[in-house]
């Protein structure tokens, strides 16, 4: 029947549909670089209307130069890129073998690293600050890298894992018929491929490892080692909340997640592989 | 100069045996076809010669020298994927140059033969081109473009043009063809295409269920197959079998008819009797072997198939060249060519029959 032409109706409902979706996913964005843009005398009695009747920068400027803000920013810069590079180089051996080879116990550690992603983290919480004080790396950026490599890994392996299943066999067989050795044959045809999903799990590891509130909540006390997330509280006092400082640092925290997707977004691409094999 | 011999070579997944005792002696120059049907592991015994699927057990050798244990780098055999295997991220004269840049020969000689390649396959416009805006014919050629350029000692091609259309492929066996004709290299090609085997091959190799079934050339193939397998399964359209039981004085038929053919030394065995529907005269009711009525008429153009319901026996296919006047629903007499019956016993082994 009339499958070619759509009801202007439905075409109509369907964009109605995507901007309520739309409004509702990004209101809070709008919201958070609202109020960091309102003076303070202003917050509470202007807090309800879209926008504020003058608009200031000093939040902004009070944040990078009076507060920690910067040192925040730098740890957290540290721990997610240091987390993501981790977690992306041993997720792709791992992905690369659960996708090309057979061994034995393939089948246990497929099953046992879906098993960590059963348990909530509240209830290892304990045995994890635990383990981490024996070792004394309490406030220390590497006992979050460790902590969030570790936690990232089998979701970061099984996504690279579907990624290198994207990738017919017979390229590689083709270039180690070329004269490739298998290490060759990953580095110059396989490795290329795969960048975009080297770029997805990077960008998702990174996010992850940005926004991570309960580790570095338990982990990191010392003001020198904290992260962006639990440096926000500190915008919390005992009698009162700067409202436009904190929206005002998590704009800016908003930065390097933008800037990283628009870097790997091009990686991201897909269809790369498309021309390889078949006709 | 490349001649390959595989002596009693096996593969095992497990406890179960793909392929049995596969010898073969291929010269040099020589163009083997695998054929068979799906599952008979003719793809395997490619693989297991490219290096790509380990050797359960036997001697693989190229110029008496042992290739069991060499890896595909170091074993000097190209090899044209089915699915192309392109690699999508470089452009046609890197794809074609793959190997020497590997081997790291010298730019300017790798240049001159991807050059020169590029030129015999007709690529010579598409060099800078990725794989992805290609047809599938011209990345067919660039497929085979990278193997020529290697100059190795033997090619294997794994059904190479089962992904094009017909007229295409036509086209590409051509190219092939010619390519064997001017490179005289050794050749082992897999298809399922039984006519792509008759065209091409100096030599076919028949293999069913792991075994070989028979190694000839197409005729000796089509002439003189070793069984009901190799009968039926080369040639096209494919050969009617009839069961039949022996006679003093020839053969009988289910229907009660009598076939006369002289006794051979071992007449005695016959179970089934074959017949290609290109051996089966059309004649008048009464001068028959055998007698039925024209079911379905197909006319070709060049020749007409006319599937006859063959009183108490089935259907039986003619193959006769030319336009035919038959209709559906007439009475015909049909006549089987004496010197081009094959007799088959019980366990469809062909019979040697003296002078039939």
């Amino acid at each position: 029947m009339a499958v070619s032409r759509t009801h202007p109706v439905l075409i109509a409902g369907k964009y109605l549909a995507l901007l309520g979706y739309l409004s509702f996913a990004l209101f809070p964005l709008y919201w958070l670089l609202k109020i960091a843009l309102t003076p303070d005398q202003l917050v509470y009695s202007e807090g309800t209307s879209l926008w504020p009747s003058s608009v200031t920068l000093s939040n902004f400027s009070e944040v990078l130069f009076q507060t920690d803000f910067l040192s925040y920013f730098g740890n957290s810069l540290t721990v997610s890129l240091g987390t993501a590079a981790l977690t992306t180089l041993i997720a792709a051996g791992a992905g690369y073998a659960f996708s090309r080879f057979h061994f034995a116990g393939k089948r246990l550690l497929i099953v046992v690293m879906l098993v960590t992603q059963m348990f909530p983290l509240l209830m290892i919480i304990a045995p994890i600050y635990k383990i981490i004080s024996s070792l004394g790396m309490l406030n220390s950026l590497t006992s979050l890298i460790v902590v969030y490599t570790a936690f990232n890994i089998p979701f970061a392996t099984f996504l690279m894992q579907s990624f290198f299943d994207g990738i017919p066999k017979d390229l590689e067989e083709a270039a180690m018929m070329d004269g490739c050795s298998r290490f060759q044959a990953l580095r110059k045809v396989v490795f290329p491929l795969t960048l975009p999903g080297l770029g997805a799990t990077l960008g998702f590891v990174f996010t992850a490892a940005w926004s991570e509130l309960l580790f570095a909540l338990m982990l990191i006390s010392k003001n020198d080692a904290m992260t962006f997330p639990v440096g926000l509280l500190t915008f919390v006092s005992k009698f009162s909340v700067d409202w436009g400082q904190m929206m005002a640092a998590g704009v800016l925290a908003l930065v390097p997640s933008c800037l990283f997707f628009i870097f790997i977004q091009r990686y991201l691409v897909q269809g790369l592989t498309s021309g390889a094999v078949k006709g | 100069m490349s001649r390959i011999e595989l002596n009693n070579v096996m593969k095992r997944y497990g406890s179960v045996e793909v392929l049995r005792d596969i010898n073969l002696d291929i010269q040099d120059g020589e163009f083997i076809v695998l054929v068979g049907p799906s599952g008979c592991g003719k793809s395997t015994l490619l693989r297991m010669i490219a290096g790509l699927e380990p050797i359960s057990g036997g001697d693989f050798l190229i110029d008496g020298e042992r290739m069991n244990d060499l890896r595909p780098r170091e074993r000097d055999i190209a090899m044209v994927f089915q699915s192309y295997a392109l690699y999508p991220h470089m452009d046609v004269a890197r794809n074609m140059g793959f190997s020497m840049e590997i081997r790291k020969d010298p730019v300017a000689e790798r240049k001159s033969r991807v050059e020169a390649a590029a030129k015999t396959l007709g690529l010579s416009a598409l060099k800078d081109r990725l794989p992805r805006a290609l047809s599938g014919g011209q990345r067919q050629r660039v497929a085979m473009g990278r193997a020529i350029i290697r100059e190795p000692r033997a090619f294997l091609f794994d059904e190479p043009l089962s992904n094009l259309d017909a007229a295409l492929r036509v086209e590409m066996r051509l190219e092939i063809a010619r390519m064997h004709q001017r490179l005289g290299a050794t050749m082992i090609y897999v298809t399922h295409d039984q006519v792509e085997a008759l065209t091409l091959a100096d030599r076919i190799v028949v293999l069913n269920g792991g075994d070989i079934q028979q190694v000839g050339t197409p005729l000796d193939l089509y002439e003189r197959p070793a069984n009901k397998f190799v009968a039926q399964f080369i040639g096209s359209p494919t050969m009617n079998i009839l069961p039949t039981s022996s006679q003093p004085t020839g053969l009988g038929l289910p229907n009660g008819g009598h076939l006369a053919v002289p006794a051979g030394s071992q007449i005695q065995q016959v179970s089934e009797l074959g017949v290609r529907p290109e051996h089966i005269d059309i004649v008048t009711t009464d001068d028959g072997d055998l007698t039925g009525v024209a079911d379905v008429v197909e006319r070709l153009g060049s020749d007409t198939n006319i599937y006859v319901q063959v009183d108490g026996v089935g259907s039986v296919l003619v193959r006769r060249s030319g336009n035919l006047s038959v209709k559906t629903g007439d009475r015909l007499g049909l006549h089987l060519q004496r010197d081009s019956i094959h007799l088959f016993n019980s366990g469809g082994t062909r019979l040697v029959h003296g002078t039939v």
